[in-house]
Order: C-alpha cells, then structure tokens, then sequence
C-alpha cells in the first residue's frame, strides 16, 4: 500500500451555501493515474479547484501530500486567445513555480519548453501567436505549459474536450508516460467513457458524492452508472441544512482499498 | 532648412512654457501608454475613461478648499481615484455584479459629486480647466509630480510585468500558482489611476485618459507582441505631443485637445494601414502558400 498523494476527508466544496462535492473521504494513491468522471455539474471541476486550493471547503479537508507540486490544467474556454502571445509565452508560464514573478530565466529554462514543446509535438512552434493556433495545437501547447511545470501531481480538466482524435491518442500516452514511466500522480476530468476503460486504471464517479472509486471497469460497471443517473444538477434552495452527523447514503464510496 | 526649423523647433527653443508641456508630454507618454496597452487587452479602456470621470469630484473638493492648487488637486483626485477602483473591484470580486457595471455605478456618483461640488464655488472657467487641462501652464512643481510617476509606473510594470501578462492571459492558470492574482489587478488599478491624475494637470480630467487610450489602441493594429506593443504606443504618444503641442502653437488650438486629436489621428491611420488595419485585411489574396 503507498502512500496518498491526496486525501479528502469529509471534504464538502460548493458555492454559495449549495454544495457541489458533497462529503467526499477517500484518497488519491501516490503514482496512480484516474480519471475523474460524471455529468456536467456533479462536481469534478470544482473538486479539482478544491485540491489546487483555489477553492476552500466548506466543511472537511482536503490535503496535497507535504511538498508535492501541483500542476492544474483549466478548462480551455478560461484563456484568452486574442492576447498577443506567442507560444512560449505560453508555455514559460509554467516556470512560475521555479522562477516566480523576478527570477531570471535561464538557459535550462529554454531547453526544458523546448523539450517540452518536442514532446507535445510542436517543435518548431515557438514562435507562433497563440491566436493562429487549431484547438488541438492549443491543447498540445497547454501541455507542453504542464511538462514544463515538472510537478509531481498533475490535474487535468477536460483535457480532451473538442480535440481531435489522433491529439487525444497522443496526449493520452502522454499522460501514461507521465505516471508509469516518471511515477507521477495524474487526475484527469473525463466525459468520454470508453476513454476511461481503455487508458484509465482508476476512476471516481461523482454525483456531488462518490458514487464509486476503484478499479475504473468496476466503477463504470451499469449499476454504478445507473445511479450516478440518477443525480440532478438543480440546487434546491428549499433543501434542509446539512448537519453534521446527518446519514449521507453511500458518501463513503468503495475505493478498492485505496487509503 | 529654415522653414523646418521655424516649424518645427523653433517653437520650443523660444519659449519656456512650450519647452515645460513638451517635456511634461513626452514623460507621460512613456507612462501611461504601456498602462493603456494592458488596460486594451484587459477589454478595460473603457474603465480608463470612467476612472477619468471619477477623479473629477476628488480634484473639484481639493480645487474647492485651496483653489487652483496642484498638490490638493492631486490629492483628491487620488484618494477618490483609489476609492472608486477599490469600491468598483470589491463589488465585482465579492458580489454577482461584473466589474463593468460597478464602475459605471461609482464613477456616475462620483462625477455627478464632482460637477455639483465644482459649480458650488467656481465660474464655468475653473470647471473648464479641471476638465480639459492646461498643459502650457505645466509648472516646475507639476513637472516633478509627472516625473515621479512615471518614473514609479515604469518601475511597477517591470517588477510585475509577469504577474500582468499571466492575469490578462490565463487568469486561472495564475490563481493556480500564486497569490498574486489579485494584488497584480489592484496594483494596475492604482497605476491607472496615478497616471490619470499625473495628466490631469496637464490634459484635464475628461482628455488625460485620451494619451493613454489612444496609441495603445492604434498600436495593437502595428504590433504582435505585449512588449513591442508598449514600445510603439509610447512612441506613437511622443510623437502625438509633440505634433498637438505645434498644431497648438501655430494654430492657436488648445494645446490638449491638440496632443489628443493628434493622437486619433494616428489611431485612424493605424486602423487604416497598419499591419493588421482594415486595408491589409480586407486585401484580395491572389496568391497562398502550400502549407
């Protein structure tokens, strides 16, 4: 058993006294890779912004193991594509962790965005305005934003949303590279299923709770998919206040021995 | 040879205001042209011209108690400058309301504050000069103003140069990484509003936001990068003073509204011709490339 790299523990984030990650415990396994899957609204992007901390919980805890960095791609829509940037501008935004707002960057800086940018197939691209960019070249340059960031936890949102089939082949083997060759620990938000069973080892199904966390061909078994189904986005605002103690019906998913 | 010079030069050797509104000219177009640029591709140029509004009531209550004094003017304009960025960047970071329409709500009661406060005391000649400047009174005392903040903006955009470019491009992708997300938007505020202020004197409250809007604006159809961009634009704003500050003087215009009619002229050639103006991209391609 390994160690975590993230732990929730009753962690509940939401917005506006509606919560959208609804009690959720569980541990993300140092070196795994899962998918974060469920329908739009049940959670997954603000669990992600939970883990970065750009989100705080309304009750419970959310820990990244001690010195671990965290990269945390958002979702495209989030950029401006007019700015006048070129690529690497882009992509030496990922410096930020090792360089800050002042520090000098150096020629080793250089070569990791242009290894970065090898790697993600768009060598040659530095150049390039951000603007005369395809939505698959884009997303390989966010990419290349994340190698460059070189973190040991990696948060993926919707990596794959309007990309093309032959990026999405690349970028995912990218990410197994990622986590079976260099160990990292990589959580990716993912709509498409078949995706999911094909490439993805672990996945955690949420319906604002965890409706399941394991093995991803168990969790996307049909009585699982069923009842995550059955979860509807709609805040109520009549609902009673959540009291601590109260039941919370299979917020304690199963997540095949993680913790 | 003598023509040029008569035209061109002999204007600010012969005379020492023209030589002081010259200088005070070239030193604000270094500055508030590179804040104009981030404001345009913040889509905030707009909020420029409200923030130009909203000193009014700040240099009116300083004109109120001291009269046509430099230091009180500046003063309130700054503190109500500050106030309404803050008041306006609060509601929209904490509440639904999107900044622009909290900027229009502070700066529409502080400018209506300003005009009841300006004709409570003045003749329509004070409000005049409040809202369109005299640069060709720019004294030695408003000279250093100008001076010290320019210099303090330049220093500022160097040190959080990153910091702007990075909230302007992915703002989520900043918040992920630092704190500085927020700190960097209320500094650029307080750079806006300290520009604005520095120009009043010079282009009044209404005008000084046109030296900061305009080549900025002309500037983006010449240029492909941030960094180039500001360079452009703050030669553009030179060269508008400098061309206002003769038309006035041989023209006998006002010589702010000349610097800032300059100004759109340059813009309305740079929407024209420049290299991503109208002419170039509406062009017929008879030829392409392979790839």
């Amino acid at each position: 058993m390994s160690a975590a790299a993230v732990t929730f523990s009753d962690l509940t984030l939401g917005y506006n006294g509606h919560p959208a990650v609804h009690h959720l415990s569980g541990a993300v396994r140092k070196g795994s890779l899962t998918a974060v899957v469920g329908a739009n609204g049940s959670g997954k992007s603000t669990l992600m912004k939970g883990i970065v901390g750009m989100l705080a919980p309304m009750t419970g805890r959310c820990t990244v193991a001690s010195g671990m960095r965290t990269a945390y791609l958002p979702q495209q829509s989030e950029i401006d594509r007019s700015f006048p940037a070129r690529v690497v501008d882009l992509v030496s935004l990922g410096l930020w962790p090792r360089r800050g707002l002042l520090g000098r960057h150096r020629g080793e800086d250089r070569h990791a965005i242009a290894r970065a940018l090898m790697a993600v197939g768009l060598e040659g691209f530095e150049g390039r305005p951000i603007d005369s960019l395809s939505g698959g070249q884009m997303q390989r340059a966010l990419f290349a934003r994340v190698l460059v960031q070189d973190a040991e936890l990696i948060l993926l949102d919707e990596p794959f949303n309007a990309v093309d089939a032959k990026t999405v082949t690349d970028l995912v083997a990218l990410i197994k590279h990622w986590q079976s060759d260099q160990g990292r620990t990589v959580l990716v938000v993912v709509h498409d299923l078949d995706l999911v069973r094909d490439h993805f080892p672990e996945a955690l199904l949420l319906a604002r709770r965890a409706v399941a966390w394991g093995d991803a061909r168990d969790v996307l078994g049909a009585g699982n998919l069923f009842k995550a189904r059955q979860f509807t986005e709609a805040w109520d605002d009549t609902a009673p206040w959540c009291e601590p103690g109260h039941e919370h019906a299979g917020a304690h998913a199963e997540h095949g021995g993680h913790v | 040879m003598d023509a040029v010079f008569e035209l061109f030069i002999a204007p600010f050797l012969a005379f020492g205001f023209m030589q002081k509104a010259l200088l005070g000219a070239l030193m604000l177009s270094v500055s508030a042209t590179p804040v104009g640029v981030f404001l345009m591709l913040r889509r905030m140029s707009l909020t420029g011209d409200a923030m130009a509004h909203a000193i009014l009531p700040g240099a009116a209550a300083g004109f109120l108690l001291f009269g046509l004094e430099l230091v009180p003017m500046t003063i309130g304009g700054l503190v109500v400058g500050v106030v309404v960025a803050l008041g306006a960047g609060v509601v929209s970071r904490l509440t639904v309301q999107k900044e622009d329409a909290s900027m229009a709500a502070f700066y529409l009661i502080a400018l209506s504050v300003g005009v009841v406060m300006v004709s409570m005391r003045g003749s329509s000649i004070d409000l005049m000069h409040v809202l369109f400047g005299t640069v060709l009174a720019l004294n030695s005392e408003a000279l250093t103003l100008i001076g010290g903040v320019a210099a303090l903006t330049l220093a500022t955009l160097v040190v959080f140069w990153r910091a702007l470019v990075a909230e302007c491009l992915d703002p989520v992708f900043l918040r992920s990484v630092s704190k500085l997300g927020s700190p960097a938007h209320f500094i650029f505020l307080g750079l806006v509003v300290l520009n604005l202020v520095a120009g009043f004197q010079a282009l009044g409250t209404l005008l000084s936001v046109g030296l900061m809007v305009l080549p900025a604006a002309a500037a983006r159809f010449w240029a492909h990068r941030v960094e180039t961009m500001c360079i452009v634009a703050a030669g553009l704003g030179m060269a508008s003073s400098v061309a206002g500050l003769l038309l006035s003087y041989h023209l006998s215009l006002p010589s702010g509204p000349a610097i800032i009619l300059s100004a759109g002229v340059a813009y309305a050639v740079s929407v024209l011709v420049g290299r991503r103006g109208v002419i170039f991209t509406l062009r017929p391609r008879t030829s392409h490339r392979t790839a």
